[in-house]
């Protein structure tokens, strides 16, 4: 209170007199009582005593922590009837935690019972400068830039300004490590395609066997890839599969739609679709083998793949692509061909003309 | 001795001694004769007669009287030609069948069938056409699994059962009130007959795709996973950030709120 004299004595700043601003007027402060500590010094070392054993018992405790750490076995495990805990972890949670909480509940005790509780106002100060000190800035400010003669050769300034500006040239031509330019030529052989091909084989996922039509039952699932993304590794790998994965499920044909474009995609009732959501791409393998629809976990898109994967609940806006497949001479199934549009979630420049909408054929 | 010569004559003493010399004769038959043998042999014309009986009873009401199901109508039932014994067995045994009442999901509840009744209803419906039979005890065997195999196991896991049954194998939601039960604490006949055949809406994992060692070494994964004790003590149920989330916020965050209400309600100083 002693250092605001210049900016007005207390109580001459807020008009408490005003009575358009200050209908109600200012109560003050509330009467100050004294504690029970402050009248009493028996109950104040009581405080204290207090308050100095919740702060004493935090270097035990973090000596404890420290105890445990080494002494206790990693795999030693108490039970507290269906829980299973490891002691180590247990001990470790219990000393430290308690040590924080004594500390603070030493500092609450500390502030509510015995530090010094009375009451005062402290009125704000303008945040402006003084007029003093704004001429002073200004005239040093002067001075600095004749100083530095900046004024007089004019040439340092401007070539300063040129590689002041040119020096963020480096930071940005930077920013093209982050990816190829999205051109349209090279969205057609990245994002767009897939290393399906005519020809490829569909392999089990994980083993990477081949399969026959008659190995795939009625109501099977099969989690699947190209069996040419066993040739990539490394990046190249995870890109394709994210891409590429498919799942293949068998249907009873009788039960399905079957477009007639599509009549020859499927080999009796066998359809190969993207497992990549066409709303943000999750891998997608959570099918009902009876209702044939395949729901997305992430937001609830489903797809009806017993009708070419139209979207039949979710906030996905296209159908599933479907991969046409055929067996080749052993008997194996293969891609006839790779995806007609690109598989995966949405981005701004996808052409979605060639996607299957409910009503085509 | 005297006891029993004195009382030979008594009138009760031949009905007595009829009764014991039945009791005597069962005893020797039930140690003399082999076991009952519990199970679906097709070739057991008796059995299967049997399972036609138990079937007209508990099964027919929707799924016909000679299992050729009901597809409309409002009692609906799948036809159960083709389904095999492994289908009947998981089905009867976990308690999901014959259901309580026609609904979207068939929950699991207490068996009432004998194992010999189960294994006569699993003959009948295995005598309706060409099904997967129950598999043989070594198909799920894994005592014998290596480190390598478990960690292929999981790896099958994560991609052909994680997305209905979660990560752990928890279970999880599926449309219209369905859901993907828990696998934690199956019995490995069931977790093997269940990828066999298919049950409800789960996909059939047939025997040429996921082949008997991949089958066995996701039941291997299963089992050495839910073994393992957690070592943060509280697993919240293993369905990741949700619980979790929910734990941490409401009961720790919250808890922290009402520990620092509890203090500014009781004053900003001391009395």
């Amino acid at each position: 209170m002693s250092d605001d004299t210049s900016h007005g004595q207390p109580g001459t700043e807020v008009a408490t007199v005003d009575e358009e601003r200050y209908p109600v007027p200012d109560p003050g402060l509330e009467e100050h009582l004294p504690r029970l500590t402050d009248v009493d010094e028996k109950a104040a070392d009581r405080a204290t005593r207090q308050v100095a054993t919740f702060f004493g018992l935090v270097p035990l405790l973090s000596i404890g922590f420290a105890v445990v750490y080494f002494a206790v076995p990693g795999e030693a495990w108490i039970d507290f009837g269906p829980l299973r805990a490891n002691s180590r972890n247990l001990l470790l949670g219990l000393t430290f935690g308690l040590a924080l909480l004594f500390l603070g509940v030493g500092a609450v005790q500390w502030a509510r019972k015995l530090m010094d509780d009375e009451e005062r106002i402290d009125y704000r100060h303008s945040a402006a400068s003084s007029d003093d000190d704004k001429n002073y800035m200004l005239t040093e400010l002067d001075e600095v830039v004749e100083e530095s003669k900046l004024t007089r050769r004019k040439i340092i300034g401007r070539t300063l300004l040129a590689a002041l500006a040119t020096i963020l040239l480096p930071m940005i031509v930077g920013l093209a490590d982050l990816g190829p330019w999205p051109t349209k030529k090279k969205r057609a052989e990245t994002i767009e395609t897939t290393i399906w091909a005519p020809g490829v084989r569909v392999v089990h996922d994980v083993t990477f066997e081949p399969m026959k039509p008659q190995d795939i039952e009625i109501g099977q699932l099969v989690n699947a890839e190209p069996a040419n993304l066993q040739d990539l590794e490394g990046s190249e790998y995870q890109i394709e599969k994210a891409k590429a994965a498919v799942i293949v499920v068998r249907m009873d044909p009788n039960t399905i739609t079957i477009p007639p474009s599509r009549e020859d995609w499927q080999i009796g009732g066998i359809l190969c679709y993207s497992k990549i959501c066409t709303h943000v791409g999750c891998p997608i393998s959570l099918w009902e083998q009876q209702t044939h629809h395949l729901l997305c976990p992430c937001h609830q898109s489903t797809f009806d793949l017993g009708n070419s994967g139209v979207v039949v609940f979710g906030p996905a806006a296209r159908a599933l692509p479907q991969l046409p497949i055929t067996t080749d001479a052993e008997g194996y199934i293969i891609a006839r061909s790779g995806f007609d549009v690109p598989t995966g979630p949405s981005f701004f420049e996808r052409d979605s003309r060639k996607d299957f909408k409910v009503g085509d054929n | 001795m005297r006891l029993l010569s004195s009382r030979r004559r008594h009138p009760a003493a031949k009905a007595l001694l009829l009764v014991f010399g039945l009791f005597m004769m069962g005893a020797l038959y039930s140690v003399i004769a082999p076991p009952a043998q519990v199970s679906a042999d097709t070739g057991n014309s008796q059995q299967i007669a049997e399972g036609k009986a138990l079937f007209a009873v508990g099964c027919a009401s929707c799924h016909g009287l000679n299992g050729e199901g009901q597809i409309s109508g409002t009692i609906q039932g799948p036809p159960l030609t083709g389904v095999g014994a492994a289908a009947v067995d998981f089905q009867v045994s976990s308690g999901r069948m014959p259901m309580a009442r026609p609904g979207e999901q068939a929950p699991v509840k207490p068996n009432v069938y004998t194992e010999e009744e189960i294994a006569a209803l699993a003959a009948y419906v295995a005598s309706l056409g060409p099904g997967p039979a129950i598999p043989e005890p070594a198909n799920y065997d894994t005592a014998n699994l290596s480190a390598e195999d478990l960690a292929r196991g999981g790896e099958l896991f994560r991609t052909n059962c994680s997305a209905c049954h979660n990560f752990e194998g928890a279970g999880g939601a599926l449309p219209n009130g369905k859901y993907a039960p828990p696998l934690i604490g199956l019995d490995s006949q069931r977790v093997y007959e269940a990828m066999l055949t298919g049950p409800q809406q789960m996909p059939v994992f047939s025997e040429e795709v996921l082949r008997p060692e991949d089958k066995r070494a996701i039941i291997g994964y299963l089992n050495s996973l839910h073994e393992r004790p957690s070592d943060g003590g509280l697993a919240l149920g293993g369905l990741g950030p949700v619980s979790e989330g929910l734990w941490a916020w409401i009961i720790g965050v919250g808890g922290l709120i009402f520990f620092a209400m509890w203090i500014a309600a009781r004053g900003a100083k001391a009395k």
